[in-house]
């Protein structure tokens, strides 16, 4: 019976923590149904229709879409050449535990123990730091458009990839790198040959659905001034054109659908 | 003489990829009867329960429930007969993240109200009739107890108590004992014989074992093919027969799977991923 | 970590067997490096503008004009504070949006709109169809709430609502709830249809059937997604503040436009702080509901 009162005491103390951050971040519902915020918002999404086709303003979107879509993608370059090398020293089974390192002695050991620290760390605060606080920074380092875009998603995905990374490498059965190494391959062949093609499948499937973000938060950069739709949606909606705003979202809907649909089917027939 | 509870004429089931699984099953089955169906794996016994607990729909011949045709029933109908009719599956016939009270609960779900059976999730309504069904399948201490931390047998006997609790008219049980320790096994057989008689309920059992169908029913049904083979009295049933009988099944024990995934295929069965 | 597979469609690109399958590997190869060099082309970036010594320099620049970072206690009570409301719409936003998004997905999820085993009864005509755009609309729905940005939408609700954390939740929750929707539909229409199929045969009505056999069996993967979504939506709290939504994001908006490097300095120390524990915590109660 005590593992019911447990569940009791579980949602009480759950309810609590939502209760006060319902009060805390100052939720009033009630004004969000009050007649002003209703016929604000109704306002608002007529405005949006019809949403703007004029030919122009189509043709001229086209660059700011591929510019979307270039910035997800050498994000995701950037990303995967810092994510990956640094997911290898992450990776405990590679630098100080497990199985290879059985018969080295505990001070060697203790040595393999400080890169992958430092790697666990470092990658900790790439992805830690949201991509558009890392937007921000790299606009004011190395200027406007889609360069900022790129440095930021690059960093802060490269954390996200490195920790996955380095969490799949480390589900990989290791008796294909034992077997290897006991035959007196170097560490490197060892990590190449013995890990890495079981974990082959399992990288690529996310690193696709990471791309899949990607493309979003370039949307989301443009926002901060890194180019690509993002920075188009800002403009329009601070010149309160809401049919522009409305077509780019549209836009960026059928965008982002049609990638999800594509990788979804790569991914599935990488399953196989 | 009284209506039979169950009367089905020339019964057949096709699903769409033309797999007849059931032929011109003609059966009547009078109240508070106890009837052993035997058969091999696939043979149809599974099908035809689930046509008598209205599940499916016979593609052809009438099937009558006291003596009501049930083929163009609508749902709400449908649900009050279906109240009436309780089943035991051969597994996975409760949830397991739930707690074992309710579970057995489940059985009230057919008479309960919308608002009552949800309110019985956060506070157990009508607690003394679990507490009652489960003091007759021998298993009281396990009221309160998450229902996956329980024994496969274990949970069998407390899906008998949930039919005890749904208290229909009819008792089908499909396979109840065959993912069961055989030592437990006679056990939950003489659960459901006897609720039947104590209870004056008709009892239709699937059975594996034709050891414990030829002990405990005083009426033999044989499905093969999808048609009845014979329909006797334990007594006249001999050697010869059982040999025609299981003559020809093959020793695939994975029958039941395949079944399964035949049935996902034709569209009969949201495909499971849990087979 | 859990991505989330499969969307709308089932379609699947046909694997070649054995000989040609080298073909397709060399092609899909080939598209990907087109695709990158085109990209590069286009964004202007060249690995030597990458690895250059002029990048390095400027960012390391940048980062060495923000220290030392501002510790004074007026302004860390500031960061507190603003951690504190970050927090709070994180866990807010969380809320609404399981809450929005469960219902959504109630409606979305085929299994749980159609779901009968078997023989369904004669279902009226204008009911099944009222059942079908019901779930179309839902799915509809969800896909629309998800796919416009945090950032958008709280823009939007902004301007309905005036400024402040308010509009932060209700922008999180609404775009959370897109994406936790369409995860709890999946999880419903994969749940184990056996037992569901026990409670029919009691008499159970959809309503009950969806209490009793789909909810218990898909709470523990939901809870798993809710908080998992949790970890996401810190990063995005924290950035709402960009456009008048609260939190620390408001904050940083203002370092960085009066180039207040050492604040920002600070402000990014705190969002590293809060996210961390964020994460920490949310995957030590994943771990404990195994």
């Amino acid at each position: 019976m005590s593992d019911v009162r447990r569940t009791y005491l579980f949602w009480i103390a759950l309810s609590g923590a939502v209760g006060l951050s319902l009060w805390k971040a100052d939720v009033r519902m009630n004004d969000l149904f009050a007649p002003d915020a209703r016929s604000q918002m109704a306002a608002m999404v007529r405005s949006m229709f019809p949403p703007e086709l004029a030919p122009s303003f189509l043709r001229s979107m086209i660059t700011p879409t591929a510019e979307t879509l270039q910035i997800s993608v050498m994000g995701m370059a950037v990303a995967i050449a810092i994510g990956f090398p640094l997911s290898l020293l992450a990776t405990a089974t590679i630098t100080w535990s497990g199985i290879l390192h059985e018969r080295y002695s505990s001070s060697s050991r203790g040595v393999g123990f400080v890169p992958y620290a430092v790697a666990r760390s470092f990658l900790s605060i790439l992805r830690s730091i949201p991509e558009v606080v890392w937007g921000l920074m790299f606009v004011r380092a190395v200027g406007l458009g889609p360069f900022a875009g790129v440095l930021a998603i690059g960093v802060a995905y490269g954390g996200m990839l490195g920790k996955v990374y380095s969490e799949i490498l480390e589900g990989v059965n290791l008796r294909p790198a034992e077997t290897l190494q006991a035959s007196g391959a170097s560490r490197l062949a060892v990590v190449t040959y013995g890990m890495l093609p079981a974990a082959l499948p399992a990288l690529a499937s996310y690193t696709l659905y990471r791309w899949e973000c990607a493309i979003r938060a370039s949307a989301i950069l443009g926002f901060v001034g890194a180019g690509g739709l993002g920075q188009q949606i800002e403009l329009s909606l601070r010149m309160f054109n809401f049919h522009e705003v409305a077509t780019l979202l549209l836009i960026l809907w059928g965008f982002v659908f049609a990638v999800e649909t594509l990788s979804a089917m790569v991914r599935r027939s990488l399953a196989r | 003489m009284n209506t039979p509870i169950f009367e089905l004429t020339g019964v057949g089931k096709v699903f769409a990829h033309r797999q007849t699984t059931l032929e011109n099953v003609s059966l009547v089955v009078g109240a508070g009867e106890q009837i052993a169906f035997i058969g091999s794996n696939g043979a149809g016994k599974t099908t035809l329960f689930r046509v008598l607990n209205l599940t499916f729909r016979p593609t052809s011949g009438t099937l009558r429930f006291e003596g009501a045709d049930v083929a163009n029933c609508r749902r709400t109908d449908l649900r009050r007969l279906r109240r009436r009719i309780g089943m035991i599956y051969q597994q996975q016939n409760l949830v397991g993240w739930l707690r074992v009270v309710h579970n057995v609960l489940a059985g009230h779900l057919g008479r309960w109200s919308t608002a009552k059976a949800l309110w019985s999730l956060v506070r157990p309504q009508e607690v003394e009739s679990a507490v009652e069904a489960l003091a007759r399948v021998g298993l009281s201490d396990k009221l309160y107890a998450r229902t996956d931390t329980l024994s496969g047998g274990q949970q069998q006997r407390v899906a008998v108590a949930r039919l005890l609790v749904q208290d229909p008219d009819v008792i089908l049980a499909d396979e109840p004992v065959s993912s069961v320790d055989p030592s437990l096994a006679e056990g939950i057989v003489r659960l459901l014989v006897d609720a039947s008689r104590t209870d004056g309920k008709t009892l239709l059992t699937n059975l594996h074992s034709v050891d414990l169908a030829l002990r405990f029913f005083p009426r033999i049904v044989a499905i093969r093919q999808g048609r009845v083979f014979f329909d006797l009295a334990p007594e006249k049933v001999t050697a010869e027969m059982l040999g025609m009988l299981y003559a020809g099944a093959s020793a695939d024990d994975t029958a039941p799977l395949a079944y399964e995934r035949a049935l996902s295929v034709a569209g009969a069965l949201p495909p499971s991923r849990h087979p | 970590m859990e991505p989330p597979n499969g969307t709308m469609t089932q379609a699947t690109l046909p694997v070649p067997t054995d000989g040609a399958r080298s073909r397709w590997s060399w092609a899909l190869t080939a598209g990907i490096s087109a695709l990158v060099v085109w990209s590069a082309l286009g964004t202007r970036v060249e690995p030597s503008t990458i690895l250059s010594v002029e990048t390095l320099l400027a960012v390391v620049q940048y980062i060495a004009r923000a220290f030392p970072p501002d510790l004074s206690s007026s302004f860390l009570a500031e960061v507190g504070s603003g951690v504190i409301e970050t927090l709070a719409i994180s866990v807010s936003g969380t809320f609404v949006a399981i809450v929005t998004g469960a219902c959504l997905a109630v409606f979305a999820a085929r299994t749980v709109v159609f779901g009968s085993i078997g023989d369904d009864g004669n279902t009226r005509f204008w009911l099944r169809a009222l059942l079908t755009s019901t779930y179309l609309a839902a799915r509809t729905m969800l896909s629309l709430l998800r796919t416009v940005p945090e950032m958008v939408w709280a823009l939007l609700f902004v301007f309905a609502v005036g400024l402040g954390p308010f509009p932060g939740v209700l922008a999180l929750g609404v775009h959370t709830a897109g994406v936790l929707g369409k995860l709890f539909s999946e999880v419903f229409e994969d749940v184990s249809s056996r037992p569901l199929e026990a409670l029919q045969s009691c008499g159970a009505s959809r309503i009950t059937m969806f209490a009793y056999g789909v909810l218990p069996q898909a709470l523990p993967q939901c809870i798993a997604y809710s908080l998992y979504r949790w970890e996401v939506s810190i990063r995005a709290a924290a950035i709402l503040g960009f456009v008048g939504a609260g939190g620390l994001g408001q904050q940083i908006h203002l370092a960085i436009n009066l180039f207040f490097e050492h604040q920002l300095l600070t402000l990014v120390a705190a969002i590293y702080v809060t996210v961390t524990i964020v994460d920490a915590l949310s995957t030590a109660l994943r771990r404990s509901l195994r």
